[in-house]
């Protein structure tokens, strides 16, 4: 296939199909318990310069939890990726635990502003970026899922945003019109937190799902924090509405308020003065360094960063808010 | 006694007004959404707002703060993915989308990744593209909201995040992209359109008490004006009472 123009950056992941698929033969179909700390499933499946991705949007539905422990374990020379990745960016330069990006959306918090340190970061060339849009990056997990090694879109094409990606324009064979082809993105491990899940990892998530379906599909490890363990029987009761299967999963985290200080639908709102306090704390780095060790580095687990960012009774207040939005 | 407003409210009544009835709108937080939901409660009842990362004509209790809170699918008809949203813009079926940046060229091209000569080292870096350039690329008609200065209006962009019209003409086309492209900019001074041949910037109305010298001072490339330029309307006194009581009481974007 004859290639008409092509972006300059690097792919950080193997876009291989049979390398994908070889890896998938071997992964465990076992329908065991999975249960294990946070500590426990970082240790085990996140390894320094692996790639990470996370699921959720912005703030919302973020797997906080398992970003605090990758901190935490000083998880070096990461990968990742970055679609609409908002406080789990902001968080994974905090602990500088990423040296390259594939970013459709990174340093800011949509309405709430940018990131001081993590705009810092960027700035100062401590992250390699390929850029793409966030259809693109879908796509690229699209086409991981579905075990070929490229997808197409129609956008991005004719911009910087194209000539900074990886991707390269091709001809339809049927039609003739151009396609910017994006490679197939199988992320080394992903997290995603969500509602409900059992102890196999079979998945429950409500409200929007984002790109989380894809992404799951596409992980060669997924760690999976849930807001609730719930039994077997209950996955089995309504089987139309799981959304990830359990052998999909390597662990399952029990994590309730597991994505604070970000919005769980149903659950609880973000806590937006906990948001605005990192905003305004990265401003001064001997401050923000005091800030990272006492809410993250000085934390046993994140339990302890909840009852530090007021515990139940600021949970409870959240829910609250969130169930305002309900009523 | 016509009301008084201030330039926020003004150009959030242009956006909504222009949003036709029973036609489908990407948005996102702040203005664009407020003038989606004061277009539904005044000429587009039957408007469809959409969320890139997956509400579908939510019954927005309130303005979100972020474009996948649990706001923008608060009572949704469906609450999906971004692949949903975006492979329906892809087949033609979202009409409007809102954009914003912080640089947009004659063309309508937009700058939201970074400002300065050199990619690796930018002076200051923005967050990139998100859904943006999915939808400066798939959708039928952009609307873009904006301040209008010389430092935003500018010759050339340092990088472009998002297709307007390219180098012009038929350039977006054969580039590949879509039939689309940039609809419609509103600013605090003037409400612009793109030429129908050379996809340049065009002036089409001047705000109330705005005159064109003012337009060009704080345009930092070369703008068509037609010989015979509109006037934007101003607000209505019903307009701004929906859009102060019903759509941003707390006044998170009006405020500003």
């Amino acid at each position: 296939m004859e290639v008409l123009d092509q972006g300059i950056n690097p792919i950080f992941t193997d876009p291989d199909p049979d390398k994908a698929r070889e890896f998938f033969r071997q992964k465990s179909r076992a329908m065991v318990d999975k249960r294990m700390t946070e500590k426990e499933a970082v240790e085990k499946f996140v390894h320094d310069g692996d790639y990470f991705a996370a699921g959720g949007f912005g703030a919302n539905r973020i797997p906080s939890m398992i970003i605090h422990e990758i901190i935490r374990q000083r998880k070096k020379n990461l990968g990742f990726l970055g679609h609409t990745s908002t406080h789990d960016f902001q968080l994974l330069v905090a602990g500088e635990c990423i040296d390259r990006c594939d970013a459709a959306y990174i340093v800011g918090l949509e309405a709430r502003g940018l990131s001081p340190n993590a705009r810092k970061y960027v700035q100062a060339g401590k992250l390699k970026l390929t850029e793409w849009s966030n259809y693109a990056l879908d796509v690229r997990l699209k086409a991981a899922a579905e075990g070929v090694s490229f997808g197409i879109v129609r956008s991005i094409l004719g911009t910087d945003t194209f000539k900074m990606s990886a991707a390269k324009v091709i001809e339809c064979p049927f039609t003739g019109k151009k396609y910017a082809a994006v490679p197939a993105c199988w992320p080394d491990v992903v997290a995603i937190h969500v509602h409900e899940a059992d102890m196999y990892g079979n998945c429950v998530i409500k409200g929007i799902s984002v790109a989380d379906l894809e992404l799951a599909r596409a992980a060669k490890h997924l760690i999976i924090s849930a807001e609730k363990i719930v039994s077997n029987s209950i996955i089995r009761e309504n089987p139309t509405i799981t959304a990830i299967p359990y052998y999909m999963v390597d662990a399952v985290v029990e994590a309730p308020y597991g994505s604070y200080p970000g919005n769980m639908a149903y659950c609880y709102f973000s806590d937006e003065a906990h948001l605005a306090e990192w905003l305004k704390v990265e401003k001064d780095p001997e401050a923000f360094a005091k800030f990272l060790d006492h809410y993250i580095y000085s934390s046993a687990n994140f339990e302890e960063y909840l009852e530090k960012c007021g515990g139940l009774k600021r949970m409870e207040e959240l829910q609250k808010l969130e169930n305002v939005v309900e009523a | 006694m016509a009301p008084e407003y201030n330039t926020m409210e003004l150009m959030i009544c242009v956006a909504a007004r222009n949003l036709e009835d029973g036609k489908t709108v990407a948005v996102g937080t702040g203005a664009p959404c407020a003038a989606a939901m004061l277009s539904q409660k005044t000429c587009s009842p039957n408007l469809v707002i959409l969320f890139e990362a997956g509400g579908v004509a939510p019954m927005l209790p309130s303005m979100p703060i972020s474009v996948g809170d649990s706001r923008t699918f608060y009572k949704a008809i469906m609450a999906a993915g971004m692949s949903e949203m975006m492979t329906t813009c892809a087949r033609g079926m979202v009409d409007y989308a809102f954009l914003g940046g912080a640089q947009i060229d004659k063309y309508g091209n937009i700058n939201s990744t970074m400002v300065g000569s050199d990619y690796s080292h930018p002076k200051v870096r923005f967050p990139g593209s998100g859904g943006a350039n999915d939808f400066a690329s798939l959708c039928w008609r952009t609307m873009i909201m904006t301040v209008h200065s010389k430092d935003r209006f500018v010759e050339k962009c340092d990088y472009i995040t998002s297709p307007g019209f390219l180098t012009g003409g038929n350039a977006r086309e054969e580039a590949g992209l879509p039939e689309g492209g940039p609809y419609m900019i509103i600013t605090d001074l003037a409400v612009m359109k793109f030429h129908p041949e050379s996809k340049a910037m065009m002036v089409v109305s001047l705000n109330p008490g705005v005159e064109i010298e003012q337009v060009k001072e704080n345009t930092g490339f070369e703008l068509i004006i037609p010989d015979v330029i509109g006037r934007t309307e101003a607000p209505t006194a019903e307009e701004l009472r929906i859009l102060r009581d019903e759509v941003d009481p707390l006044k998170v974007v009006i405020g500003r």
